[in-house]
């Protein structure tokens, strides 16, 4: 196949700058374990209220400035819709559903991550400066959807 | 005419084809279908644009229940109806014209009443509120079941729509064993082949799970598998909208501007990347999701960038073409072309500003792609900045471009007000533009998508400037819209009858397919179709290893 010089040369600069975007992530995700949430667990959506830690939702100290939130979202409320910590804490977030499917994203910070009837979601985030983060449902879950909302206050 | 010379254009017979009334008259009806779809999710659009302005006109919309119900409507009616009826009307005709052979009338019946019977049941459940689910339909939100099967019929419109292609290329094959394939044919034949395959994931999700569980026959669903489904084919989905578009660019577009397709073979191998490599990427619409195990969500990441690479080709050879007619018109200097590209013909303006908005669209897809980035930007507003720029101008737009010498071409008459036509495309795509401007700094600020703004117990200052520029870009995207009707139809009832063009404006190539080679492999479609299912058993089977059987764990919630 014939192909232009030109385009051959800007199909290579193409290739070649794909290429370095996928490094680019391998490397972040790999070496620096920025990380996405994956499988943590599988938890019966009817039943979920009677079993741990989903039937104590709130903050735990797991540690010195180490903290685990087990939170719950059902349509149109977060349990519990405050959360307060420390500066400086790394909270590891245990999240599910009890009915539909919601969105967990607490603004400002990578805490980012849907919630699926049936599955745990967890990831894990420090929060360094003082502040308040909402907490919002983003993902459509009824004609209250736009009430579900919560606060993390980071004292 | 030699055989020389037709290898040289993107279809078969240069001229002299034509088709009888009652045909054009199916094809029109179609095209009526998609437009009548457009209106309805445009309105729909115009008052969310606003409501993320703090300014509610929803209480003007009779027997309307909810932001949610509108914006269910929206985009069942834009990103779904519009779309394929259009697909089920452009292909066939492209195809058929490309090989020279006539079209098959039952087939175009047959699609035509499928989707007649689909706009009824999705009609019917939308606006009484039964299916308030929004177009991605993911369970535990259960629809009446009419919704869904609406939407089953509508892509058996396209499974007969393609049935209508394959039965086309194979009978116009038997007679011309050995030769290559129309360049225009090809393409659009493609472009269902991958929609067909990316279509099997919402096939089992709704006629395997949500038809039977909406009916009462299945008592609990999955939703992580529904969703997984829903995502196999809905990535994919947006290639089935964007490459008519893409067609258009490439073997149409060309020919309206006086330049020429660069390269026939370069074409061919563009649109097969498509279809290997459209669907094996849906779980960077999941990074979020929990279940996923992180090691599938990076192989599909990585998928994902080798599928911008077409797209990143496409860039190339399309202005090019761009260029050669610029400078054919007259156009002198490093960019003094891109003036001389014809801005006075509205079907060409509409397609140059789609894909200027298009440049943008694709790079922001390629930062949702970007794997832990994607955890900055997921289900914000600037989701819906990304795909306006995609589906809602570069596919849209470009619908809206072919319209304007497709109507004429199909009535025989005249296009009605040029100018205002040119202005149409302007004034739509400063509005997506300003419009994409406000979701994207507002969804980076955290604001979300798919929430009733006005209504909302929570805001942020941040979010004021964001919302109103969504408002003013949405308002000016509906003018634009609007104009876009009214071209259509005072040509349809005003435009001067035996002035409408009287082919298609199909192109020439520059580099022709050749005869010998391994190009003449492109054209092996079982082959292709093969290796991408190979991809896609690659991309997906060991998800649904681990993962079967499916966790029959919900009811249906009806929470609108």
């Amino acid at each position: 196949m014939r192909i232009h010089q030109y385009e051959k040369a800007f199909l290579w600069l193409g290739a070649v700058m794909l290429v370095v975007f996928m490094i680019a992530l391998l490397i972040t995700s790999v070496a620096m374990g920025i990380h996405l949430p994956g499988r943590a667990g599988e938890v019966d959506p009817l039943t979920i209220n009677s079993v741990a830690p989903f039937d104590n939702p709130g903050v735990r100290e797991v540690g010195p400035g180490r903290y685990e939130v087990v939170l719950l979202g059902s349509a149109w409320s977060w349990n519990p819709a405050e959360i307060r910590i420390p500066a400086g804490s790394e909270v590891t977030f245990l999240a599910a559903s009890t009915d539909v499917i919601h969105g967990l994203h607490i603004d400002g910070t990578r805490v980012n991550m849907m919630l699926i009837p049936g599955q745990v979601s967890r990831n894990t985030y420090r929060f360094e400066r003082p502040g308040e983060h909402l907490i919002i449902c983003h993902e459509y879950c009824g004609a209250g959807h736009h009430l579900m909302s919560g606060k993390v206050v980071v004292e | 005419m030699s055989a020389a010379e037709s290898t040289r254009s993107v279809v078969l017979e240069p001229s002299g084809y034509s088709f009888p009334e009652n045909q054009r008259r199916l094809i029109r009806w179609t095209l009526y279908i998609g437009y009548f779809a457009l209106a309805a999710g445009v309105a729909h659009g115009f008052a969310q644009g606003l409501s993320y302005a703090n300014i509610d006109i929803l209480k003007y919309f009779p027997a309307l229940r909810s932001y949610y119900q509108g914006l269910t409507a929206h985009g069942v009616a834009n990103a779904l109806f519009f779309t394929f009826t259009f697909s089920n009307a452009f292909l066939p005709l492209l195809t058929a014209r490309a090989l020279g052979v006539p079209m098959i009338p039952g087939f175009l019946h047959g699609a035509l009443w499928t989707v007649v019977a689909a706009n009824v049941l999705v009609i019917w459940s939308v606006t009484t509120n039964r299916a308030s689910v929004l177009f991605t339909s993911y369970a535990p939100l259960q629809a009446h079941w009419t919704y869904y099967l609406g939407l089953v019929l509508l892509v058996v419109s396209t499974y007969i729509a393609s049935a209508h292609l394959y039965v086309m290329l194979a009978r116009w094959r038997k007679v011309h064993r050995g030769k290559r394939i129309p360049l225009l044919a090809f393409i659009s034949v493609v472009t269902y082949v991958m929609w067909n395959l990316a279509s099997i994931g919402v096939a089992v999700s709704f006629i395997g799970f949500l038809l039977p569980w909406s009916l009462g026959i299945l008592e609990r669903t999955d939703p992580l598998l529904n969703r997984t489904l829903f995502w196999f084919t809905g990535h994919a989905i947006v290639y089935a909208w964007l490459l008519p578009a893409y067609i258009s660019w490439y073997a149409l577009v060309p020919r309206q501007t006086h330049g020429k397709l660069v390269s026939d073979p370069l074409t061919r191998v563009v649109f097969i990347m498509f279809l290997l490599l459209s669907i094996p990427t849906g779980f960077h619409h999941q990074y979020t999701d929990p279940g996923i195990s992180t090691n599938m969500k990076m192989f599909h990441a990585l998928l994902t960038f080798g599928v911008f690479y077409p797209s990143l080709a496409t860039a190339f050879s399309v202005v090019a073409a761009l260029e050669i007619g610029g400078r054919r018109n007259g156009g002198g200097g490093l960019l003094g072309w891109i003036r001389k590209l014809r801005w006075d013909d509205p079907s060409l303006t509409a397609q140059l500003l789609a894909m200027i908005t298009f440049v943008l669209g694709g790079i922001t897809g390629l930062i949702n792609a970007s794997y832990m980035i994607n955890q900055i930007v997921h289900n914000t507003a600037w989701i819906p900045g990304h795909f306006h720029m995609t589906v809602g101008s570069a596919v849209a737009l470009t619908l809206m471009g072919i319209g304007y010498w497709l109507i004429p071409y199909l009535t025989d008459r005249k296009l009605w007000g040029r100018k205002f036509a040119v202005w149409q495309s302007w004034i739509y795509t400063i509005g997506v533009l300003i419009m994409a401007r406000g979701l994207i700094s507002g969804g980076l600020e955290g604001m979300p998508r798919r929430t009733f703004r006005v209504a909302a117990n929570y805001s942020r200052e941040s979010w004021e400037l964001a919302g109103a520029l969504t408002g003013i870009g949405g308002t000016l995207m509906t003018i634009g819209a609007v104009m876009f009707f009214v071209v259509i139809a005072m040509t349809l009832l005003v435009g001067k009858k035996g002035e409408g063009p009287k082919d298609i404006p199909f192109a020439e190539t520059l580099i022709p397919a050749s005869k010998t080679g391994w190009d003449v492999k492109l054209d092996r479609l079982r082959l292709w179709t093969v290796a991408a299912v190979v991809l896609v058993l690659i991309a997906y089977a060991p998800f649904f290893i681990s993962y079967l059987p499916a966790r029959l764990l919900s009811p249906g919630y009806t929470f609108f």
